[in-house]
């Protein structure tokens, strides 16, 4: 239908202007992919020492070179030009322009065949493809909040559980329209089952219509007002959600308690969480927060990428509000993701909640080709622990006071 | 809407930096890219919040001294120029540049200049001595807790005494100059920018 266009068009004008650029042998393409400087995968001990090599060194006692400095320094200077985290917090730069001025960051005036391309395709999505999306969205919740409500009426059985599981694919497919969402389900037969726990690397709050568009989760979040608090009054009417008021987030054994209980009762569906608690921006996964993977029953691993190719899906917070990322999104060619059901995960003998936390996030990001990274998400708005500081000072030390023929025996 | 980086840095500016530090024009543009996307203020300038902001920095021991060398004395802002001008330091040393127009001014990344700005990190007062308090400052931040003051009084003792010629109980720059000779300062001190 109207998304083979949607894709068909800007893969005609992507080409387009590939074979313009090399006719005119225009700098279009930066490689992005190999980021600006190379680091050296070195340790704090192995560069130290490598520095005292080449220093007058015969002491046997705490060792100091003025030298250690330049360890410091570089690795500083290069976090300054590159560093793993606070480019995660932001939209991801395509390597080749795809005719939103959203995405043009580096991208220079090439012709004026590609500006009248990209006058069209402003033409096309405001006032063609936004319009219909715009009507779908509130065709789509109006349906849920009707629909739900009904059939909140009915009795607790096994037609009401039928009919909810219904209401809401429904509702959901109607929304994955809205957006035009192209999305490939892999691997389901690992799909979440009844008493477990749904995990996923977070990007937009939209993989939650992602997600619920292939099967029916439980949701966990905070109470909202305004027109997100109907949608959850809603939605809790007809099948078992976990709303918490502010208040009770900070009370962990409560929501602990909560999640145990929905987890142990086998004919509830499985919950869906996403353990990074904020949006990345899909080129890596960040700390897993632990608590999910504290209460014990399985857990099903998702990974969930999105080609930045069509639409770029990472919805930066501190930028833009809800509404107005909906509206981008819902103006975007289309949005094209992956979806990773992952072989499901018990946590193992000997092994804490980290630790499994830790493999569970590494298979993710093994899965969706994404880096995987010890780092906070929370990184985004909080400033970094002063434990971590501490740490290089402890292992510099450890160096200062180790005599070094000690540490060459190895 | 990301910012538009090369319509807001003109060519002129773009040739003048190239000038002036060495680096090629797409390292120009992308670290233009890198220092907007630092500059939460949008205002053109970097202050100390938005190097504080990046958490490997944060976690280096020598984080503020390392950010203090961008800023010029007494001043809360760095705008581009200043910010490539520090970088520039970390070039790595190219042959054919050693082989230059000897007459030509020192360029920012040469075996001095690194050094000078090593030196800087030590020198807290900038009165181009490295005093022995102020050697054991710099001490402190390295190692945090983990070393006793007496140790590090020491540390700090044995240092000076080894690299201090003139008697005045501090370490000139010429005589960190001496104390480092046999350090490859080109390899420690540079960082491989990618084209």
């Amino acid at each position: 239908m109207f998304s083979f266009h949607a894709i068909f068009f800007p893969q005609w004008a992507t080409l387009r202007m590939e074979r313009g650029a090399k006719e005119k042998n225009h700098h279009l393409y930066k490689p992005y992919s190999n980021g600006i400087i190379a680091k050296e995968p070195s340790s704090l001990e192995q560069e130290i020492h490598e520095l005292r090599g080449s220093a007058n060194s015969l002491r046997s006692e705490p060792e100091f070179e003025m030298a250690d400095i330049f360890y410091f320094c570089r690795r500083g200077v290069e976090s300054i030009v590159d560093d793993e985290v606070t480019k995660r917090f932001s939209a991801q730069e395509l390597e080749s322009w795809n005719l939103l001025t959203r995405s043009n960051y580096n991208f220079r005036h090439i012709s004026v065949r590609l500006s009248a391309l990209w006058g069209l395709g402003v033409l096309i999505r405001y006032g063609f493809l936004l319009p219909l999306r715009l009507t779908l969205a509130v065709t789509g919740v109006g349906l849920l909040l009707v629909l739900t409500t009904m059939v909140g009426f009915l009795p607790n059985g096994e037609l009401r559980t039928y009919l909810s599981e219904k209401v809401h694919l429904i509702c959901y497919r109607i929304c994955v329209r809205a957006l035009t969402a192209i999305i490939t389900y892999h691997n389901r037969e690992n799909k979440p089952k009844n008493g477990g726990i749904c995990v996923a690397n977070h990007t937009t709050p939209i993989d939650v219509i992602i997600l619920a568009n292939d099967g029916c989760y439980s949701m966990v979040g905070q109470v909202h007002g305004g027109l997100m608090g109907i949608i959850q009054r809603a939605m809790v009417k007809s099948s078992p959600h976990i709303w918490f008021e502010r208040s009770e987030v900070k009370d962990r054994h409560h929501v602990a308690k909560r999640l145990g209980d929905h987890v142990a009762d086998k004919t509830k569906q499985p919950i869906l969480i996403f353990p990074e608690g904020t949006c990345i921006n899909n080129t890596s996964v960040m700390m897993f927060k632990k608590g999910s993977f504290e209460i014990g029953c399985t857990v099903y691993p998702v990974a969930i990428k999105y080609d930045p190719r069509f639409g770029d899906a990472f919805w930066n917070s501190s930028k833009f509000g809800i509404v107005n990322y909906l509206l981008r999104m819902m103006s975007s060619w289309a949005i094209v993701c992956s979806v990773w059901y992952l072989p499901p995960m018990n946590r193992e003998e000997g092994e804490d909640a980290v630790q499994f936390a830790n493999r569970v996030k590494a298979a993710i990001a093994a899965q969706g080709g994404l880096v995987d990274l010890l780092w906070d998400g929370g990184l985004k708005r909080a400033k970094v622990k002063d434990a971590f500081k501490e740490e290089q000072q402890k292992l510099y030390s450890k160096v200062l006071t180790v005599h070094p023929a000690l540490y060459c025996a190895h | 809407m990301g910012s538009r980086a090369s319509t807001l840095l003109r060519e002129e500016e773009i040739e003048e930096i190239k000038k002036e530090t060495g680096f090629s024009h797409s390292q120009i543009t992308r670290l233009y890219s890198r220092f907007t996307s630092l500059d939460k203020g949008e205002n053109g300038t970097l202050s100390r919040e938005d190097f504080q902001r990046i958490p490997e920095l944060a976690i280096n021991p020598l984080g503020d001294r390392i950010i203090n060398a961008f800023f010029p004395e007494g001043e809360d802002q760095v705008n581009f120029r200043g910010f490539m001008r520090t970088l520039a330091h970390f070039r790595p040393i190219e042959d054919n540049e050693k082989n230059k127009d000897p007459t030509a001014s020192e360029p920012l990344n040469s075996r001095t200049n690194k050094l000078l700005f090593a030196f800087r990190l030590y020198d807290l007062d900038r009165d181009d001595k490295i005093s022995r308090d102020e050697l054991l400052q710099v001490l402190r931040m390295m190692v945090g807790v983990n070393i006793s003051d007496e140790q590090l009084g020491s540390i700090a003792d044995r240092t000076i005494q080894e690299a201090d010629q003139n008697g005045d109980n501090s370490i000139s720059f010429n005589e960190f100059i001496k104390v480092l000779e046999k350090v490859d300062v080109e390899q420690k001190m540079s960082i491989r920018f990618l084209h």
